[in-house]
């Protein structure tokens, strides 16, 4: 019999040999029977530390039950047959159609992997001509100029008996509207042949330092030394920022970087995680901080010193988010509104109140997230200023920590590019026709 | 003596052209610039035409016209609405909240003409 190329085929074959009660080896693993049952079965995707921890008690390496090119082929053409609407493919018989004609499989992945890819970007360019606030106020200029340059102009040439006085004035406007047209026009062009280069291309100050964070995987070393240099320091040269919001905002950022690093050394941090596990609220309880800094922090983490990825997002008080540090498979708008659904947002309604969901985002084969959320008032005028409320959301993949069981809220990215039909949350209709 | 328009806009050299055309006809124009003011403007100046426009500082077309459909003191109060966003979802949004006419940017001057004069049966 051929060997499985399916991970969670291959730990229900192990387990099986072994003799070992399904119920027992979710027990040790500290996992529930029922979300074993679902990784078996191969409808939930499995990695990093529990990949590790089930390898254990199974008696083998990790690598034992994942090796095999077969694994991510046939985990592709599963994600490209649940997505398939109309006649179903023969999902059970994947396996098969990979040994019998591996080059059509191949082919067959292949296309499907770049469907999605031209899907997303697709996604982005919508979300971009919907939600994008240059462009929307660079046409909004244009068209103003042009309705004033024709109703100007055709006073103009149809009135014979246009008082002299009236005339100097709609000749001045005439210029003074075709100039700006001029150069709105330009700036657009500019702007659009820019973002045809790169349709990821940074277009407000918050993306150039997103861009300036992800070229160092959001970890600063500079400012982890108990020296640590002025932020202004370490933004002198960064090619990211062009602009002085952006420059502006990366030194606030650096600036909490670095008090944050203060109160909660990398060392001593990183001992406090291998004890604690990436549960902010023990950690912010150990270092005497608010679990908003203990979520910046984990999220700053270098890479190998959590499990996974962390990702982290945060908003202020209109929703708006001002931070993103996104991770695969949970996906953040660029432009607009978020997902009403997310913990982030129910935080915002209710402050103070810590509240941790599963999530799990719109899509074939979703994988899910444990989030932690908070939001706090920022005291910016003091207890007599306008309240000024900061949330903040703390993102897990199951590849980074262990998904606890227990109610699982269905997510969204944005509403307009979300393929969820009847979300009682819906703010407008999507522009992806089919459902899930 | 010819009938009364407040227009509602911000863009200072569209003003001045609509300001020629209708008052060439004989008609009195006054103009608001300040979203946030205008449903007061409106209420006290008492036009027999508004023109409004949906994107104005302050405040949205949108939301005045809203106000002025709720005034019983305003009921039957022509409000012609100009826009730079010609899309569909506007003009449904325009109809839906009681706008008795939508124009989008950029309009011929005869066609502003014509409305004004349609809508108050002038």
């Amino acid at each position: 019999m051929p060997r499985s190329a399916l991970t969670g085929t291959r730990i229900r074959e192990r387990r099986t040999v072994l003799g070992m009660r399904q119920a027992d080896l979710a027990r040790r693993a500290g996992i529930s029977p029922s979300y074993l049952n679902l990784i078996e079965h191969n409808r939930r995707r499995i990695g990093g530390r529990l990949l590790v921890e089930l390898a254990r008690h199974l008696g083998v390496e990790a690598s034992a039950l994942t090796e095999g090119a077969g694994a991510a082929l046939i985990e592709t053409l599963r994600e490209a047959a649940a997505g398939q609407e109309g006649r179903a493919a023969e999902i059970d018989r994947i396996e098969e159609f990979a040994g019998r004609f591996p080059g059509w499989a191949v082919l067959l992945a292949a296309r499907y992997r770049r469907v999605r890819e031209l899907e997303r970007t697709v996604e982005m360019l919508t979300d971009r001509m919907t939600h994008d606030p240059f462009l929307s106020a660079s046409l909004h200029e244009v068209i103003s100029a042009v309705t004033a340059i024709r109703s100007t102009a055709a006073i103009l040439a149809e009135t014979e008996d246009i008082d002299p006085d009236w005339q100097r004035r709609f000749h001045r406007n005439l210029s003074d509207d075709s100039r700006r047209l001029a150069e709105g026009a330009q700036a657009l062009v500019a702007y659009l042949d820019e973002g045809a280069e790169d349709p990821g291309a940074q277009s407000s100050p918050q993306e150039e330092v997103e861009a300036f964070l992800r070229a160092r995987d959001y970890h600063l070393p500079e400012l982890e030394r108990p020296q640590a240099p002025d932020p202004a320091e370490l933004l002198a040269g960064a090619a990211e920022l062009t602009s002085a919001p952006a420059r502006e905002l990366a030194l606030a950022f650096l600036g909490r970087y670095r008090r944050d690093a203060e109160r909660m050394p990398l060392d001593v941090f990183a001992r406090a995680v291998r004890d604690e596990g990436l549960d902010p609220g023990r950690l912010a309880t150990r270092f005497g901080v608010d679990p908003a800094a203990a979520f910046r922090r984990l999220a700053t983490l270098p890479p190998g010193l959590a499990a996974g990825p962390v990702g982290l997002v945060v908003c202020d008080g209109s929703g708006t988010l001002t931070f993103r540090k996104p991770v695969e498979g949970f996906v953040l708008p660029r432009f607009g509104a978020a997902c009403p659904l997310w913990p982030l947002y129910q935080a915002l309604a209710r402050p103070m109140a810590p509240l941790r969901a599963v999530v799990e985002p719109a899509g074939p084969m979703p994988p899910r997230f444990l989030t932690y959320a908070l939001c706090q008032p920022a005291l910016a005028g003091g207890f007599e200023g306008p309240q000024v409320l900061e949330a903040s959301m703390l993102i897990l993949p199951e590849e980074t920590v262990v998904i606890p069981d227990g109610p699982v809220q269905p997510i969204g990215t944005s509403c307009r590019i979300c393929p969820r039909r009847d979300c009682v949350a819906r703010r407008e209709p999507s522009i992806l026709a089919g459902g899930l | 003596m010819g009938k009364h328009v407040l227009l509602i806009e911000d863009e200072p050299n569209i003003i001045e052209a609509i300001r020629f055309i209708l008052s060439r006809e004989g008609w009195r124009v006054d103009t608001h610039s300040d979203g946030t003011t205008a449903y007061d403007r409106v209420t006290a100046v008492r036009p027999d035409i508004v023109i409004l426009d949906v994107m104005l500082p302050g405040r949205s077309g949108f939301d005045i016209l809203r106000d002025i459909r709720a005034d019983t003191g305003l009921n039957g109060l022509p409000v012609l609405m100009l826009t730079a966003k010609g899309q569909v979802k506007d003009r449904e949004m325009a109809e839906r909240m009681g706008a008795s006419r939508f124009m989008a940017k950029p309009f011929s001057n005869t066609e502003v003409l014509a409305s004004v004069r349609e809508l108050t049966g002038a």
